[in-house]
């Protein structure tokens, strides 16, 4: 058996019992391997649930930076004996098993191809410490130790993150340094060490951050100008919410009275937050709600009316599996089409795609300013990959004197001065009518804003002409939408090719080194990463100067290539489906699989069919 | 016909308020429910409390839900903005709205339908977090839109115009309102315009959620014998177990009251509410004796009218949640965007 030899380039992957401690101890063990200057990246793979049920943390060492997740896993920590058999399937010929020997397992748990290391972390703790609680989150400090000295993970580089963690806290500062060293102790006297697999010092990581989407999103709705935030608690989204009251409370609070310049209303359940959002958009304040699916669905009658009345409502969408409770802690891009034209009638809506916590924060803040230029709900369509994980990106940045796009609203000076005041009606050709606030003028401006049909001075009206007046208007106003969304991101193949592929959100790390690898097979694409809803000319375009475009997403039912095949009227041949949706991040693997299975499908001859089949299985 | 506008002409030597607006200016458009229905008695008293209080149109912002009440905003304060937003959802609409500019009045109309049955979980939260808002239930008993079925509040055993005799039990929504922690709850029958215009003027100047509900008949579909909704029911039936005599914005005193008469409470504002009981015992500022006695009416099919319950000092969602005196609607970028350098700041603690 040769043990796997990889220096910055392997997968670990710790199964844990939720609840006991670990998540704190492995985020440790990634950010000790990024601060040594090497990509890493983790992924929380966790259950619906608080304490016993099984959770893993899988990290990605990739000296290259591919972000995406790799699939396979080439060291195991199982500290989990109800998912023992599972993990230690599950690793990689050659790879290593590192697990408690305190209670011995027979041979026929183990695998011949695998490099076992047991350590009594039990026995270790129990000798060191007499508080239940403290053996268990210790033994999680203490394998993090050993793996240090096992992976060579610098010992000061984690001391330095306790230093930063415990800050004022000399006691359980001195608690943790002195389980690392216990660990790394026993590893240098007992373990073989170093390992196949191996950290070296790099300056890879440059100066990007290391930050959930989440966070990233409440910090892009700080920064964009939302006062109030009304929400119910939803997984993945709930920290979204929380997030943003931590920013506000150190951002927003007025330095001379300790006021607060913002609102946050943890409502009874979804309906309210939305129609929160939608009294605060109409009052002029920026309003935002975060949820996922299941509150989508609640919203939707709500959404309907801000799409009609046109209210600016701005709506973070952290997607997880569906459909109903569907995979609550599992990741999916399966609520487009659900949000693109929720609610009853004719409705459409404009989606933003992150692809990353930097781009949470930058589409939050784009979301506020587009969904008061466009009087309309907004939704930044991020997911559990990206909104719970912590990635890392490019630094946020802000341009300093930035003003905030508030739109076509009216003020008093205006009234005043005798503007003709069409609360329905276009003006300026954009399909963009002119709102006014409540409040603004004793005599001009008021109107009734209703769900209901009106006329283009908002006066009630059911008359045909009207209505068709009124719902082509926001046709119009969805076509300049295209023109204001972020636009998407073309890459070009290194050779001129016939062949493309569109993919949005979560996708793009895996994407991106699925790239690299399908040009090492010969197999050249040009890539367009959807950035909004509605689609911009140059989709078409890019469509349209290509014989065949994968789509790839993350759910059942190719829903991104519905909305192309019925926006854009393109014939649905020429889009094929790449489709993952097992709720697991997709990856680069998964991607160069289905493409090069699908290019040998339509040149049957010109490729050999070996590694296609080798990389399915 | 409601986009009818009533012709702006009024008569020279109608009487003006202190800010300048005679009783016209409070109007809305012309009302497209029935002849007779109890709902423009409420539009009516709504437009006289705001005269009487001198409060600028254009300062109020008027929400409802869906149904004949929640058409109403459109008959009265043309001036004002209005929002008749989904069925059942004004409290949390006028909550956003209440949150992003807390300068304005805002007044809540609803139904018997909109609050007690789609929007009960509504209406119960708005109370709970103390909204400061007029929140006017105008109760009929009934769905007059949809043509006569029974709603939420109709009384167990009364007959609907079809016959049918309601075999549930009612939603009472004072006794909710009470329960839930309204500061200001009050019942009104719009047949009795001159206890509910002080009632409105109460509620509108109360420093916290404010509710009222007025029965209301249904002149079209609730208004006939076996309905305890009706006219001659409600009439025969309803008992004011208080009443506001005063109400002033002036700080100073308004004279004693002739003990055991009536009681002076000093509201949020500073200013003063003179309560005059009706009922002998009665204490409107008693939330536990004022639930009780709600229900001794109820258990005797009696509806008890008036200022039930009032906590002159309450306080509202603002204060809880500590929010800027300016309003957030009119906060700048500079009071809002913490800026680049704090963010540089940021991106290097997260490295």
């Amino acid at each position: 058996m040769k043990p796997i030899e990889a220096v910055n380039d392997f997968v670990v992957k710790f199964a844990n019992v939720n609840g006991s401690g670990s998540a704190s101890a492995n985020e440790l063990f990634a950010k000790a391997i990024l601060r040594m200057g090497v990509p890493v990246s983790p992924r929380n793979i966790f259950p619906s649930n608080i304490q016993g049920l099984p959770t893993w943390y899988e990290v990605r060492v990739t000296e290259a930076g591919w972000l995406g997740r790799r699939g396979g896993v080439d060291m195991m920590v199982a500290m989990n004996p109800q998912t023992w058999d599972a993990d230690v399937a599950e690793i990689e010929p050659g790879g290593y098993l590192f697990h408690d020997s305190t209670r011995p397992l027979p041979p026929a748990k183990f695998r011949p191809d695998v490099h076992v290391i047991g350590m009594p972390l039990t026995e270790i703790c129990n000798a060191v410490y007499s508080d239940p609680r403290q053996r268990q989150l210790f033994k999680n400090i203490v394998y993090v130790g050993a793996l240090s000295v096992l992976l060579e993970i610098d010992p000061q580089v984690i001391e330095k993150l306790f230093g930063e963690q415990y800050r004022g806290k000399e006691k359980l500062l001195a608690s943790n340094v002195q389980a690392l060293h216990l660990g790394r102790d026993f590893a240098r006297e007992h373990l073989e060490w170093p390992l196949g697999i191996r950290v070296r010092r790099s300056d890879k990581v440059g100066n990007g951050i290391f930050i959930d989407g989440n966070s990233a999103a409440a910090l892009g709705c700080v920064y964009g100008g939302a006062t109030v935030a009304a929400w119910y608690p939803i997984t993945p989204s709930s920290s979204v919410a929380e997030a943003f009251q931590k920013y506000c409370a150190k951002y927003r609070v007025d330095p001379t009275t300790g006021q607060n310049r913002f609102a946050i209303v943890q409502a009874e359940d979804e309906i309210a937050s939305i129609g929160m959002v939608v009294g605060a958009g109409w009052n002029g304040a920026r309003a935002f709600t975060a949820t996922s699916g299941p509150g989508v669905s609640l919203m939707t009658e709500f959404i309907g009316l801000a799409y009609f009345a046109e209210i600016p409502a701005t709506i973070i969408n952290v997607q997880r599996g569906g459909p109903s409770t569907g995979m609550p802690t599992r990741t999916q891009q399966a609520d487009l089409l659900a949000c693109a034209y929720a609610s009853h009638g004719d409705t459409r809506h404009v989606l933003l795609f992150p692809e990353d916590p930097h781009e949470c924060f930058e589409h939050a803040a784009a979301a506020l300013d587009l969904a008061d230029r466009l009087q309309t709900p907004v939704f930044v369509m991020t997911d559990l990959d990206i909104g719970m994980n912590q990635r890392l990106c490019k630094p946020f940045a802000w341009e300093e004197g930035r003003r905030y796009d508030r739109g076509k609203v009216m003020s008093a000076e205006d009234l005043e001065a005798g503007k003709d005041f069409g609360r329905y009606k276009d003006v300026d050709g954009d399909g963009i009518p002119w709102r006014t606030l409540p409040g603004t003028h004793p005599t001009k401006g008021s109107y009734f804003t209703r769900g209901t049909t009106r006329d283009p001075y908002a006066r009630y009206s059911e008359r045909g002409p009207d209505y068709i007046y009124n719902v082509e208007r926001l046709l119009r106003k969805f076509r300049t939408a295209a023109t204001l969304v972020p636009q998407p991101l073309l890459r070009i193949a290194s050779q001129a090719t016939r062949l493309g592929v569109l993919y949005f959100g979560s996708t793009s790390p895996a994407m991106a080194e699925a790239l690299v690898a399908l040009e090492e097979e010969g197999i050249h694409l040009d890539a367009m990463r959807l950035r909004a809803f509605p689609f911009p000319d140059s989709v078409a375009q890019f469509i349209a100067a290509h014989d065949k475009v994968f789509v790839v997403e993350q759910n059942r039912d190719a829903q991104m290539r519905t909305l192309l095949v019925n926006e854009l009227e393109v014939d649905p041949a020429r889009l094929v489906k790449v489709l993952h949706f097992d709720g697991t991040p997709i990856t680069a693997r998964f991607i160069t699989a289905a493409i090069l299975k699908q290019v040998e499908a339509m040149a049957p001859k010109a490729r050999p069919r070996a590694p296609a089949q080798e990389l399915l299985k | 016909m409601t986009y009818l506008a009533k012709p702006p002409l009024h008569h020279p030597t109608l009487e003006k308020n202190r800010v300048g607006y005679t009783r016209r200016d409070y109007e809305g458009k012309i009302s497209t429910l029935c002849a007779g229905c109890g709902h423009d008695s409420i539009s009516a008293a709504i437009v006289q409390a705001c005269w009487e209080l001198d409060i600028e149109p254009h300062r109020v912002a008027k929400l409802s839900g869906i149904g004949c009440s929640s058409k109403t905003p459109d008959y009265f304060l043309g001036a004002s903005h209005g929002f008749n937003t989904v069925h059942g959802r004004m409290p949390s609409v006028l909550t956003g709205a209440n949150l992003a500019n807390r300068d304005l009045l805002y007044l809540g109309v609803s139904g018997d339908g909109d609050s007690a049955s789609i929007g009960l979980g509504q209406f119960a939260h708005a109370m709970r977090r103390g909204v400061r808002m007029a929140y006017i239930v105008e109760n009929n008993g009934v769905y007059g839109l949809t043509k006569g079925q029974f709603s939420a509040t109709a009384d167990q055993g009364s007959k609907s115009k079809k016959g049918v005799v309601n075999s549930d039990s009612p939603v009472d929504l004072v006794g909710m309102a009470l329960q839930l922690g309204a500061t200001y709850v009050a019942r009104g029958f719009s047949g009795n315009k001159a206890q509910l215009v002080p009632l409105i003027k109460g509620a509108i100047q109360h420093g916290g959620a404010a509710f009222i509900d007025v029965v209301s008949p249904c002149v079209a579909f609730n208004n006939h014998p076996g309905s305890t909704k009706s006219y001659d029911w409600v009439r025969e039936h309803n008992e004011a177990v208080s009443r506001i005599d005063f109400i002033s914005l002036e700080t100073q005193s308004a004279g004693e009251p002739e003990p055991g008469e009536a009681v002076d409470v000093r509201q949020h504002d500073g200013s003063l509410l003179r309560l005059r009981s009706l009922h002998a015992g009665y204490d409107p500022t008693d939330r536990r004796k004022a639930m009780a006695c709600m229900q001794e009416y109820q258990a005797r099919g009696e509806i008890a009218t008036g200022l039930l319950y009032v906590d002159p000092l309450a306080t509202d969602l603002h204060t809880a949640l500590n929010t800027s005196a300016q309003p957030l609607n009119a906060l700048s970028e500079a009071q809002l965007c913490p800026g680049a350098a704090a963010l540089d700041k940021l991106n290097a603690a997260l490295r």
